[in-house]
């Protein structure tokens, strides 16, 4: 069990640098997720953590012994590749077991780990397969599993269910944060997927272009995002930006339409602001502003409009069931909205 | 119109597509095989027909000294050189599977020797073994090591070190980007993943590279181990054969009984003889190293 | 996909010294070694007589470089008319060979007619019938057929080995074009022929040309039916030209020898160095199966 704690760290392939000065501590027995779109750095910072890509700058420590020059079987982690990376000429059994039999582990306690650990994962009737007879959830779980038997102090997670489909996804996501909850080892996990992050993460380290944009708990990070960035990231469908003036009360957003004011602190009269409204923070409401309905798409649960509101495309979401035509005239009321300075992308209100 | 539906039909269509190869492999590959083994069992001389004498070429053979020798000289030959070739060869291309600077550039000179014609570059070696003007036996007499020069090509076992030692220059470029190639095929994961579980570099090599790359070392080396038995162009152009037939192959000997000592009956049976070794040396490298049951199916993605 | 943009792993953990020892040292040894007898062939080729047979001088330089040894080779020997024999058969043959190969290749890969995969498989064993076991019956059908000691004995005969590897090599190309562009043009009404040279070949272009390269080598290369079905010296071939007619008696004229072998490697080389990536992908090609 350690803390894993990243000071400034840096990363340039010859002369581009890809890691700009990362600072993040993760806790003992942390979920983290380093979230971000393609190229932002993520995987990259993992295999740095692994000790996979040399650290161009800065520090890693895991507990309290800087390893930036320790080779990764010395660092007691273990990874979970995102294309499994199973050894295809070893059975289910020997790929469990393979890193204690380098270690030199006895039989019978080699044993009685790769028993339990193919236990929690329900792996123990395909011993005797080899990874090209099994499906992806499946060698997905071996993977796990080999990763399991090294009892590390932290897990290290690449992407692992990227290559599955999107059902599978959904139902390993819940194993793997049950795993979670049952060993409670220190676990490092990437993905592009922000629900992943928001389902599975204790705290999201939501990265962009080599940067850190912000760090917090899945609900810090939907109710105060820092940024731009962060707030068009995290949830779905994204939040709605519009651009507009302050206004008196209120922000005006083209075409005569006013935005309630709804910041708690005092911005100049007539600063350009970005205002942003998650789509499940519209109502469709007599007293809202007007707006035309361009596509509904039912989902069952709930009901998504796309609409067209002082010219610009907007995304609403709400509960109750509208039999709303293309073209017609409806009102939204934006119950929480959030104020954005259109240069630097930082949160103003 | 019909002619053209008749065209269309696959059965016709790729019979007449397979005519011209066909019939230059039947003519000048399948009918001569079959003519050679005929041969074999006559007195065929240069100039004229021969008659059946049964197996009275293969009783001559077997009985004769040289004509042993040469079966000797060919497995000893093939042997040494295939396993120097893989050993060589396989070390060469971890060396290039690494991260170097100009790549492309070493490779492709890695391939000259292969590439250029083997008589040719025998020349010089032909050259560089001379017993009087050998460069590497002048080295050595100024680095003080011998002081005689070597005759490389002079004495029997000398030669045939000789010999291998060419063959093996020509051989390792093709064995090394072949097994290169096959080295690439790999995924980098897989090492990344084992050097995570605690694998030393020689225990990553032992447990994924070696298992991995099993079945491209059969195809590799099978056609190596055959290019090598039925080698001619080195053995001729160094030693015709020689000294004292130390370095005779099974194919050059052939040929020196058959065209300038037109005894085509007789060298045909040697040619044949070559037929049952080369079988069982293609099997035994095949098969030996055959793909296991782990490679049939998709591959771990 | 993982966002990495590259990648130099875990290099790093070995330094730099050590790694001069594992790897830098051993491949400069093995490139000194490949390299050296090209190094020689070029030294002896451009050294005066006097320089090659004396013994105090220091044998890897040459204090006057001399032309003497390709003046002889070019004016007094038949080396250009052997030149000329051996770009014709290779070029010929080649052509011949990627003729018939690409026909065969697509019908057996394509057309999929009744016992294609076991002609494919005999091609593939045809392939692996040396020359050194054939070339004696072959010595007596091109007598019979009237062609001894002429280019087109060897025209004929080198398809032989050449047509195998270039349809084997075919075969594998073919294979990664997608068959749904053939079932689309076959929908659009094409016949098999038009398919064959509108789609496929310009589709395989770079398969084609790794072929034609590697056929052009093998021919270039060839030894044993060159010597066997020629004997008179205006009709010889590079290889066998030189290695059989540079010899006069005892005497080893060196200096012609090395200049007519590395003269002779030139083509090759030249073309290869044009074409490298064609060659490996043929090589690598043929042995991934």
């Amino acid at each position: 069990m350690a803390v894993v704690t990243l000071s400034a760290v840096r990363k340039s392939f010859g002369s581009t640098e890809v890691v700009h000065g990362v600072d993040v501590s993760i806790a003992d027995g942390e979920f983290c997720v380093l979230v971000g779109p393609s190229g932002c750095g993520k995987s990259t910072l993992l295999r740095m953590i692994a000790g996979l890509e040399e650290i161009s700058g800065g520090e890693v420590r895991i507990g309290s012994r800087v390893v930036n020059n320790v080779a990764p079987k010395e660092r007691d982690i273990a990874m979970v590749f995102q294309n499994y990376a199973l050894y295809p000429h070893m059975t289910v059994y020997d790929n469990m077991a393979f890193s204690l039999k380098l270690a030199g582990v006895a039989a019978k306690e080699l044993r009685a780990r790769v028993d339990e650990a193919a236990q929690i994962l329900g792996l123990t009737e395909y011993f005797q397969r080899y990874p090209r007879q099994l499906s992806g959830g499946q060698r997905q779980r071996v993977a796990m599993g080999r990763a399991i038997v090294r009892k590390p102090q932290v897990f290290l997670f690449d992407e692992p269910l990227s290559n599955l489909d999107a059902k599978l996804r959904v139902s390993m996501r819940t194993e793997i944060k049950a795993l979670h909850q049952r060993l409670k080892t220190t676990s490092v996990y990437v993905t592009h997927d922000q629900i992943e992050a928001m389902t599975m993460a204790d705290r999201i380290v939501v990265m962009n272009g080599g940067r850190v944009e912000q760090i917090g708990s899945p609900l810090e990070l939907y109710d105060n995002p820092a940024n731009l960035f962060v707030a068009g990231f995290i949830g779905s469908p994204a939040m709605n930006f519009l651009p507009g003036k302050v206004n008196g009360d209120g922000i005006g957003i083209g075409s005569n339409i006013n935005l309630p004011n709804q910041a708690r602190n005092e911005i100049e009269q007539g600063r350009d602001v970005l205002i942003g409204v998650r789509p499940e923070h519209l109502a469709v409401s007599d007293d809202g502003v007007p707006a035309e309905v361009v596509i509904v798409e039912p989902t069952g649960a709930d009901t998504q409009i796309f609409c067209k509101l002082a010219g610009k495309d907007v995304t609403a979401v709400v509960r109750e069931r509208h039999a709303f035509h293309p073209g017609e005239a409806v009102r939204l009321k934006p119950e929480l909205t959030y104020l954005f300075d259109p240069a630097s992308g930082a949160r103003i209100a | 119109m019909i002619l053209s539906r008749f065209f269309d039909n696959r059965n016709i269509l790729g019979l007449s597509f397979m005519l011209p190869a066909a019939a230059l492999l039947l003519i000048f590959l399948t009918y001569p095989l079959g003519l050679g083994t005929w041969l074999g069992f006559t007195d065929a001389k240069i100039g004229r027909g021969g008659d059946w004498i049964g197996l009275d070429n293969f009783e001559f053979l077997i009985g004769d000294s040289v004509a042993r020798l040469s079966l000797f000289n060919t497995l000893f030959y093939t042997v040494v050189a295939s396993v120097l070739k893989f050993i060589l060869g396989l070390y060469l291309a971890l060396l290039l599977n690494r991260h170097l600077p100009f790549k492309s550039f070493i490779r492709a000179i890695v391939l000259l020797p292969f590439i250029v014609p083997t008589a040719l570059s025998a020349i010089a070696f032909w050259w560089i073994y001379d017993s009087q003007f050998s460069v590497v036996s002048w080295t050595l007499t100024k680095m003080g090591f011998i002081d005689r020069y070597i005759d490389f090509l002079g004495e029997p076992w000398l030669a045939r070190l000789s010999v291998i030692a060419a063959n093996i220059w020509r051989g390792v470029p093709f064995v090394a980007i072949s097994l290169l190639a096959g080295l690439q095929t790999i995924p980098p994961s897989l090492y990344e993943a084992a050097s995570i579980d605690g694998a030393t570099p020689w225990q990553q090599f032992w447990n994924v590279t070696l298992p991995m790359l099993t079945p491209i070392i059969a195809v590799v080396m099978t056609f190596s181990v055959l290019f090598t038995f039925t080698d001619f162009q080195l053995i001729y152009v160094l030693t015709r054969g020689g000294p004292l037939n130390a370095t005779h192959l099974m194919a050059t000997l052939s040929f020196q009984r058959g065209i300038p000592g037109g005894a085509l009956g007789e060298g045909a049976a040697l040619a044949t003889l070559m037929v049952p070794f080369l079988l069982a040396a293609i099997l035994f490298s095949y098969f030996g190293l055959q793909r296991r049951a782990w490679q049939q199916g998709a591959a771990d993605k | 996909m993982s966002d990495k943009p590259d990648t130099t792993g875990m290099e790093y953990l070995q330094s730099l010294p050590r790694r001069w020892v594992t790897v830098y040292a051993p491949l400069g040894v093995f490139l000194f070694v490949l390299l050296f007898p090209f190094y020689w062939m070029v030294m002896t080729s451009f050294k005066s007589n006097e320089e090659l047979v004396s013994r105090a001088a220091n044998p890897f330089w040459i204090v006057h470089p001399t032309l003497a040894h390709f003046e002889k080779l070019l004016f007094h020997t038949e080396y250009p008319q052997w030149l000329w024999n051996t770009i014709l058969i290779s070029v010929v043959s080649t052509f011949i060979s990627l003729f018939a190969a690409v026909l065969a290749a697509y019908a057996i890969e394509r057309l999929r007619f009744k016992g294609a995969r076991q002609v494919g498989l005999s091609i593939f064993f045809a392939y692996l019938v040396p020359p050194s076991i054939l070339f004696i019956p072959l010595a007596l059908i091109v007598f019979k057929l009237g062609l001894f000691d002429t280019t087109w004995a060897l025209i004929l005969t080198y398809p032989t080995f050449l047509i195998p590897f270039c349809t084997w090599l075919l075969m594998g190309y073919f294979r990664t074009i997608p068959f749904e562009l053939e079932e689309c043009a076959l929908i659009d009404g094409a016949t098999r022929w038009q398919i064959l040279v509108k789609i496929m070949l310009p589709l395989a272009v770079p398969g084609l040309i790794s072929a034609g390269i590697f056929a052009f080598t093998l021919s270039w290369n060839e030894f044993i039916y060159a010597l066997t079905f020629i004997s008179s010296s205006e009709n010889k071939t590079v290889p066998v030209g030189v290695i059989t007619e540079l010899v006069e008696g005892d005497v080893y004229h060196w200096g012609s020898l090395m200049a007519g072998a590395l003269l002779g490697s030139l083509p090759v080389a030249i073309l290869y160095s044009f074409f490298v990536e064609y060659y490996v992908s043929g090589m690598t090609g043929a042995v991934k199966e």
